[in-house]
């Protein structure tokens, strides 16, 4: 019967969509037929034509996450779930609900990523890779091999976002154990140390082979550097080249109150997408992009005032978007289930600030912009919206979900998964 | 009978927080207000005005053992911070703390008798006399 029916459906999507629409992906039509949104769209509000439904829930600060050709979903967990670290979520019945569950690597993290037979995870100190079979699933889950080893891990901005591209590179990203590199971090009069040693080992991204066990400082490449910290990551094939998302610096009006009122300080600085290439410097912590004024301004650190420029040897953000809505997942869109605006585009997890206080908290969304030939081709736009399950949250302890990653279905539908909630979100089209 | 229970606890509530309340002098309860100043201008982006802090960042100030307990542990940790990864109730949370000895005895006396009195809490205030000698210990 099942059979008959899948033959059946081959038949009418060859005489309706043609060859084209099989060889795009059979899998998206049949995933289309029994996935349906969840009568509330999952809560989610969604541009026109979206529907939203839950995955999985109550599942233990999920962080970056993995959908494989089969559809099943690899989850990063920040916080153990039956002493591990990682989870498999499978749908069996293809109702887009999970309903199979299991656990392995008893280690906390955020990087998650599958490429060529291989899943790919972090913890704030290493990289692991594990082997899958034909079918995508982790052949030994008590046997990862280490992949890179011994990175810095102090206090701040300690996850170890990673990335692949297609010529069997991985990216980390070192974030910065500091909020702008001052003498004593955060600490109101304390001056900025120029030059900065944290970028000797961390405020930045270093590039390792994929398939080389324990490498480390010494094997890798300081790939970019000047990058406070970074959690969205993403290889964009179609520029051929590695997108990230930083985490701007905080605390401007608490360190400055002279120059910098709250309100500013809130809006201030912008949270930055940059392409870079091999070499390139973001500007960290020497200067912040200030997407009001659009342009690179001197941290008062290290002697600016809010208007002095500078910069010169750093790049441009490609996006600048307002301060501290924490960007914590990137990723280029190369499904064909969304219309066609989509298509190469970026999607931004935003996590949603906490150092907007005492102004409204703001964040909390999957954001949108437009790409052509690799380069932004519209304003940004929010997406996705109404995690946070309110408005005018004072505190992002009070959101209901905070967005963390993102990961693309085979059939081209746009998963985020949520840290605080504990939930996996899966959007979908035309429903 | 259900509703009668929950009145007279209602009832018991309130009576003992008014009663909480009253037992705060005139001059701890000038304390917290000035305390509350402090909070907003150096601790509030922080530990958020809720004093729920950042999940995973910055830790709550909401029952938690170092403000509701020993003064002395209290008082030296927020004039030195804290840029170790430290278990607090279980958890840990990954800003560093910057050291608040540029604040005044009177301005820490202040900020942790707010800190001990609001958010849910309920604890003895803390003077300017006490912050003054465990600051004289702490050098
Ligand atoms: C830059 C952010 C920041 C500021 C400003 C700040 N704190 Fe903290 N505070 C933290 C962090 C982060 C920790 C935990 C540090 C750790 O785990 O090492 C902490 C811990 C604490 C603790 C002990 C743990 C707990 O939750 O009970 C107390 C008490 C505290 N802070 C009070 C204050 C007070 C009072 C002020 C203002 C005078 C203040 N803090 C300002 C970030 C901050």
């Amino acid at each position: 019967m099942k059979k008959t029916f899948v033959n059946c459906f081959l038949l009418a999507a060859l005489l309706t969509g043609g060859i084209n629409a099989i060889a795009r992906g059979t899998d998206s039509l049949r995933v289309a037929a029994t996935v349906k949104p969840d009568a509330n769209n999952a809560g989610l509000t969604l541009p026109q034509g979206f529907g939203a439904l839950v995955v999985a829930e109550n599942l233990n600060e999920p962080r970056h996450i993995a959908v494989t050709k089969q559809g099943d979903v690899y989850v990063k967990l920040a916080s153990l779930q039956g002493g591990k670290g990682i989870l498999w979520l499978h749908d069996a019945n293809g109702d887009g609900k999970a309903d199979e569950q299991k656990g392995f690597g008893g280690f906390k993290g955020t990087g998650m990523y599958v490429k060529d037979g291989y899943l790919y995870a972090s913890s704030d100190e290493e990289v692991f890779r594990y082997k899958l079979d034909a079918g995508d699933k982790v052949i030994n889950g008590n046997a990862p091999e280490k992949i890179v080893t011994g990175l810095l891990s102090r206090h701040e901005h300690e996850a170890k976002a990673i990335t692949l591209d297609n010529s069997g590179n991985i990216y980390v990203n070192i974030g910065a154990y500091s909020n702008a590199c001052q003498v004593k971090d955060r600490t109101k009069g304390s001056p900025g140390m120029k030059p900065c040693p944290i970028l000797d080992s961390a405020g930045g991204i270093w590039q390792f082979k994929a398939n080389q066990p324990n490498q480390t400082y010494g094997t890798g490449v300081r790939y970019a550097t000047g990058l406070r910290n970074v959690v969205g990551i993403n290889w964009n094939s179609d520029a051929n080249s590695l997108f990230v998302m930083q985490h701007g610096r905080d605390q401007l009006h608490d360190l400055f109150p002279t120059m910098f009122d709250a309100k500013q300080s809130a809006e201030l600085p912008a949270e930055c997408m940059f392409q870079v290439q091999k070499g390139t410097n973001c500007g960290w912590p020497y200067v912040y992009y200030d997407q009001l004024q659009h342009k690179k301004i001197l941290a008062p650190e290290f002697g600016g005032d809010g208007k002095k420029t500078a910069g010169e040897d750093a790049v441009d953000p490609v996006v600048a978007f307002p301060g501290h809505l924490a960007p914590n997942g990137l990723l280029f869109y190369t499904g064909s289930q969304f219309p066609e605006k989509y298509k190469n585009g970026a999607f931004i997890a935003f996590h949603g600030s906490w150092n907007r206080a005492p102004e409204p908290q703001k964040g909390f969304f999957v954001a949108f912009v437009p790409f052509k030939n690799g380069k932004p081709s519209g304003d940004w736009e929010i997406f996705a919206d109404g995690f946070a399950g309110g408005t005018n949250l004072s505190s992002p302890g009070d959101a209901k979900h905070r967005p963390c990653g993102l990961a693309q279905g085979p059939d081209g539908s746009l998963y985020v998964s949520d840290d605080q909630g504990g939930t996996i979100f899966r959007i979908v089209y035309g429903k | 009978m259900k509703k009668i229970i929950i009145t007279t606890a209602a009832f018991c509530c309130l009576s003992l927080y008014l009663i909480a309340r009253q037992t705060q002098t005139p001059e701890v309860q000038e304390s917290i207000a000035r305390g509350e100043k402090v909070y907003t201008l150096y601790c509030l982006s922080c530990h958020q005005k809720s004093g729920n802090g950042v999940p995973h960042m910055n830790p709550p100030l909401v029952k938690t053992s170092y403000v509701t307990g020993d003064i002395k542990k209290l008082v030296t940790w927020v004039l030195k911070g804290s840029t170790e990864n430290v278990e607090i109730d279980g958890k840990s949370y990954s800003n560093n703390m910057p050291a608040q000895n540029y604040l005044k005895d009177d301005q820490i006396a202040d900020v942790l008798t707010y800190v001990r009195n609001s958010f849910g809490n309920a604890s003895s205030a803390v003077t300017a006399a006490e912050v003054k000698a465990i600051r004289a210990k702490a050098k």
